[in-house]
């Protein structure tokens, strides 16, 4: 029997810098991995935090990790040179299957893009990209993440990039990506699929516009966060009423996840 | 096979028992409780009979040789990682019907829940056999009978009842059946005693729907409760822990990875990075575990988590009862559906 909670060390092979204090590490991984699943990553002393997937490659995965509590700071300080242990892939990720064929809407906020990339990356790909549709949105110009990325989107696929608010002279779109999801063109919304990922109160009004524009609940998925110390079903810090986001998640049916109460 | 035995005999019984075992034990510990010159009877390891409380309920659960509260996993040195040792000789825990049925819980959590087993928890589970202590009456709070815990019928070794100074036991396991042999004094049919009937009863709800969340019944606990986590840490059914880091050295070179017991009524619980909390309330945390003990667990493995010990309402501090919260989410869940 193996011991899941061993973390493995794997070197850091890339930064890519998209703001102060949001970071890509890309790390050497040879394994199964799908968009929206996660790792833990370790830094001793410090502790260990989940962090979603934000690219695949045949001998990496990317994570991309905000500065925003006591292991990331840590990671932020000290990775020059170095490897951060890991262990994972944890939870279910994204089924991109769903999303090859017919019409599609992504509405990812802020960080939230992350577990979301591999899937808009593999939109952009399809044979009917121009049916496959993206809001993004950030809380300002400076925020933006995955820069490269969403210039090459914004070629392939029908991509709305929006900021909550802008300086003077910003000339892109000024808005929550709420405010896009009326005028995305759908023709067929009984069959279209949606994907969800961002804040909690973002991913509620945007699943209620969806649900305004005619969106089937059932065609609805989104990705959630909780605190998780293990990820493998047993710490209980994830766990909302009979599902434990960790294993059942993190990316829920909305059929499902409406009934999810914290 | 069943056996009574003299207060001798049983002596020498656990004392040759303990030359191969390790027994763990409920012990009365004089003036240790959580009030001065008060009592408490708590898990311990054990040498001699007399050391065993077969008598009072104990206040804490067996679980600490299980879960411990705080367990070091592994070393980090430099760049290496080691788990931590483990003594590995076979282990006797001392416990009632309710906590055998706890056992179940435990074993659901950290080696069925998806689809990794706790390695940790599994190296400690593999080490334990268990004796089981009847009940001749319930205890102060127990509801074991109403979450139908009260009747273990095997997963012991051997049972203990101390009725008039003798104690009798029903042996299961052949491979101690000398041993009982040698220091019994006759040989009879044993069964051992269960409650019948407590005082406290609950009716759990079959359903909750999710009108529950709102109840305005949770109020009185967003008052009340203090949200220190006694009634986790007395459970012999909660599990969660948190991980915690420990290093020796500033440089941050030699270390230790830990867990120690978590609780979902105490601040923190659900902190994510950046300040985000989930469940701000001690109502809503109150909330969360009382569904938890006897909903939600059941919705995910077929069966409730709360095995009626009433540990929870012995220890808290505020005195609330727990079998009473069981008690208004049933009046809740019915009222909610004569409305439907």
């Amino acid at each position: 029997m193996t011991n899941a909670y061993i973390p493995f060390p794997s070197e850091i092979k890339e930064v890519i810098k998209h703001t102060g204090k949001e970071y890509t590490f890309r790390m050497h991984f040879v394994g199964d991995v799908k968009p929206g699943q996660f790792f833990e990553v370790s830094v001793p002393k410090y502790g260990e935090a989940p962090i979603s997937v934000s690219g695949i490659g045949p001998d990496f995965v990317d994570l991309t990790i905000r500065r925003v509590g006591r292991v990331t700071d840590e990671v932020f300080e000290h990775y020059v040179g170095q490897s951060l242990l890991l262990r994972g892939p944890y939870g279910n990720g994204f089924d991109t299957s769903l999303y090859e064929k017919g019409e599609v809407i992504v509405i990812a906020g802020g960080t939230g893009v992350s577990p979301v990339r591999g899937v808009i990356a593999a939109l952009a790909e399809t044979a009917d990209a121009k049916d496959k549709h993206v809001i993004v949105g950030f809380r300002s110009p400076d925020d933006m993440l995955f820069r490269d990325d969403l210039k090459d989107w914004e070629k392939k696929l029908d991509l709305i990039l929006t900021v909550d608010g802008a300086p003077d002279g910003y000339t892109g779109n000024i808005g929550l990506v709420t405010k896009y999801i009326p005028e995305v063109p759908i023709r067929n919304v009984a069959e279209a699929q949606a994907v969800v990922v961002g804040p909690p109160p973002m991913m509620r009004f945007s699943v209620m516009g969806l649900l305004e524009k005619g969106f089937q609940e059932k065609n609805i998925w989104v990705s959630q966060e909780r605190k998780m110390c293990c990820g493998l079903g047993k710490c209980g810090h994830c766990r909302i009423g009979q599902t434990y986001v960790c294993l059942d998640g993190p990316v829920f049916n909305y059929t499902e996840s409406k009934d999810m109460l914290d | 096979m069943g056996y009574v035995l003299q207060k001798e005999g049983f002596s020498k019984l656990i004392e040759t028992l303990g030359k191969q075992y390790r027994l763990f034990a409920p012990v009365l510990k004089k003036g240790e409780g959580r009030y001065t010159d008060v009592d408490v009877v708590r898990y311990d390891l054990v040498s001699s009979s007399d050391q065993i409380e077969l008598e009072k309920k104990s206040d804490y659960a067996f679980k600490e040789f299980l879960t411990p509260l705080s367990e070091t996993l592994f070393f980090f040195a430099e760049g290496n990682v080691k788990e931590a040792d483990l003594d590995m000789r076979p282990v006797i825990i001392f416990l009632r019907s309710c906590d055998m049925h706890a056992v179940k819980r435990l074993d659901q959590i950290y080696l069925e829940n998806g689809s990794e087993k706790d390695w940790f928890y599994a190296r400690r589970r593999g080490l334990v056999s268990f004796a089981l202590i009847g009940c001749s009456h319930s205890f102060e709070n127990c509801f074991c009978v109403d979450m139908k815990s009260n009747v273990t019928k095997d997963g012991y070794l051997f049972s203990v009842d101390q009725i008039d100074g003798k104690i009798y036991s029903d042996l299961k396991d052949d491979g101690l059946k000398d041993l009982f042999e040698a220091n019994a004094e006759s040989v009879q049919d044993v069964t051992p005693q269960y409650v019948k009937e407590n005082q406290v009863h609950v009716t759990i709800p079959d359903k909750v729907d999710n009108s529950i969340y709102k109840h305005p019944l949770w109020d009185e606990y967003t008052s009340r409760c203090i949200g220190c986590g006694r009634c986790n840490f007395v459970c012999p059914t909660c599990t969660c822990y948190t991980m915690q880091d420990v290093y020796y050295t500033e440089n941050g070179k030699m270390g230790e990875r830990r867990r120690v017991g978590a609780s979902c009524m105490v601040d923190g619980y659900t902190n994510v990075a950046g300040g985000g909390q989930y469940r701000k309330t001690h109502g809503e945390r109150m909330r969360f575990k009382v569904l938890h003990k006897i909903f939600d667990f059941r919705r995910r493995f077929g069966y409730d988590m709360c095995v009626g010990c009433g540990r929870c309402d012995d220890v808290c501090p505020e005195y609330i009862s727990y079998s009473n919260i069981i008690n208004k989410v049933n009046e809740a869940a019915k009222a909610g559906k004569e409305v439907q």
